[in-house]
């Protein structure tokens, strides 16, 4: 199985992160770190979800994490799709789908890299695959 | 204040189609509030409160208030999928000991079997919605939010699929006594795990079905219930709980009934080994696991162990469950299971279950609702009740 044969649907960008959608055309992972609290968020959020400050700044993430939990759904679409959530290196939880590898074969656990996967009109989105 | 007996259940009512195509959603509406009032023997001016969700048609209750030809003086349309309607019951006790209201009418409807709604496909909440961006593109669909909670379970707890297929044996039991119910043949753990995998690791059979249809109840003022010919069901306790994502903390096994549960408990002055009959949210098997470990009925982690070898099951189970099929067997109208869970609580504690599943001496029951996805970000509810 390739993504090539599931239409990923686009985000629907806002300004609010239009930022994140950027960098990922240009192949970089962001991530919302909060200079107040010193914590990082996701989703990104202008305003952190932790301690509710305006610090908030992007950082590029290291684009490595571990699978948090998956599945793969199997009826009702026409190709099979590995989703999950991954824990990145800089701790916070990613919803994600895990591609370019036998998606039977993904466990939680598993050691993962951040790729970049063309959406169907908008811009392309961080998925991951095993490193 | 407490809402302890401060307000009844006087009327409940399930509509008995599964496939309505020849209705319109309000109309199902109108059928099950004429059947809740008739229930509880009460007349349509009466009531003087209106509760409804994102079910019903139009900007919050403005359109069902003026179709129905209700005259209220309080309403509310608390949205939190189908947990809504136990978070209903429980304001409605609420306005009650406020002197907001008398007889507050709750009604629920849909036709998603009609409209060929399926959980396997995205549903879409507004372009505003601050999570799409992050969720979309990953074709997440009900079904995989509900998996990845699943797999989680197995990993941290060695939860067993063959354990969650439990939960529906059981409640296959107890819809092979529901002349209504959309699935009575009663199944056994190797047909669930041997059913096709819908999103790993839950099975056709780890879902709950899809119907149209809906029901109402009715809250009303204690003097008013005791004015009535049918047995009185006091609200003792209540709690209300949202749980989302926490900026990326995730703690998918916990659900929000850790803390409706307790607050619900609390207010009630019961403990979960009290309970002689719980209705819980059963959207999927998984669904029903985490809700029994954060309820309190069992320790987390021990939800596998609990459920299995028919410990649901009324009559021969430590907890019967959803002893009219539940959303798993019975009925899920509108993708909104809360209503079906306050309404069998009902007939459990009036004694009005079918004599197949009727538990003995059912004094105390408990309500356990979920709305959204256990996956992503829900709410959730809990009702503790009493037989008068
Ligand atoms: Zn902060």
């Amino acid at each position: 199985m390739t993504t090539a044969e599931r239409k990923i649907p686009a985000p629907a960008v806002n300004p609010e992160v239009k930022p994140y959608f950027d960098a990922a055309a240009g192949g970089k992972l962001l991530v919302k770190f909060c200079t107040a609290c010193g914590q990082y968020h996701h989703y990104p959020r202008a305003i952190c979800p932790h301690c509710f400050s305006e610090r908030t700044e992007w950082r590029e993430a290291k684009g490595t994490g571990t699978v948090y939990t998956c599945s793969v759904l199997k009826r009702g679409v026409p190709v099979p799709y590995c989703i999950a959530y991954v824990t990145l290196e800089e701790g916070v939880s990613m919803l994600t789908n895990i591609v370019d590898c036998d998606p039977e074969a993904v466990h939680i656990g598993q050691k993962v890299k951040v790729v970049f996967k063309p959406t169907d009109g908008g811009p392309p989105v961080p998925m991951f695959t095993p490193a | 204040m407490s809402i302890k007996r401060k307000a009844c259940l006087v009327g409940a009512y399930e509509h008995p189609t599964r496939k309505a195509e020849d209705k319109s959603v309000a109309q199902l509406h109108a059928e099950v509030a004429k059947g809740a009032l008739e229930d509880a023997g009460l007349a349509r001016q009466d009531v003087d409160g209106y509760f409804c969700a994102g079910d019903a048609p139009g900007l919050g209750p403005l359109s069902m208030v003026d179709y129905l030809g209700l005259r209220v003086r309080h309403m509310d349309s608390t949205e939190t999928g189908g947990s809504s309607y136990l978070i209903h019951v429980a304001h409605a006790a609420q306005a009650i000991a406020l002197g907001k209201c008398n007889v507050a009418l709750v009604t629920l409807a849909g036709r998603p079997r009609s409209e060929g709604s399926s959980g396997t496909q995205p549903r879409s909440w507004g372009a505003n919605l601050p999570d799409a961006p992050f969720e979309a593109p990953y074709g997440l669909v009900v079904a995989n939010s509900y998996a990845m909670v699943a797999k989680r379970h197995m990993h941290e707890f060695g939860t067993t699929s063959e354990q969650l297929a439990w939960v529906k044996v059981a409640a296959s039991h107890h819809a092979q006594h529901n002349p209504h119910a959309l699935l009575r043949e009663v199944v056994t753990v190797k047909e669930v795990v041997d059913s096709p995998m819908i999103a790993d690791p839950l099975h056709r059979l780890d879902c709950c079905v899809v119907t149209d249809g809906g029901g109402a109840v009715i809250v009303a003022r204690p003097e008013i219930a005791r004015s009535l010919k049918r047995p009185v069901v006091n609200l003792l306790g209540a709690g209300e709980s949202p749980k989302g994502q926490a900026g990326g903390q995730l703690t998918l096994t916990t659900s929000g009934a850790a803390w409706s549960g307790k607050a619900a408990f609390e207010e009630a002055g019961v403990k979960p080994g009290d309970i002689r009959y719980a209705s819980i949210y059963d959207s999927f098997t998984i669904t029903v696991l985490v809700q029994i470990e954060d309820l309190g009925f069992c320790a987390k982690g021990e939800g596998g162990k609990f459920v299995a070898d028919g410990n649901l099951i009324a009559g021969s189970g430590r907890l019967p469950f959803n002893t009219d099929g539940g959303g798993l067997c019975n009925n899920h109208p509108a993708n909104r299971g809360g209503m079906t869970k306050v309404i069998e609580a009902v007939r459990q504690l009036r004694g009005e279950a079918h004599p197949g599943v009727q538990v003995k001496d059912c004094g105390l029951a408990l309500a356990q609702g979920t709305g959204g996805q256990l996956g992503t970000r829900h709410g959730s509810a809990t009702l503790i009740m009493e037989r008068a």
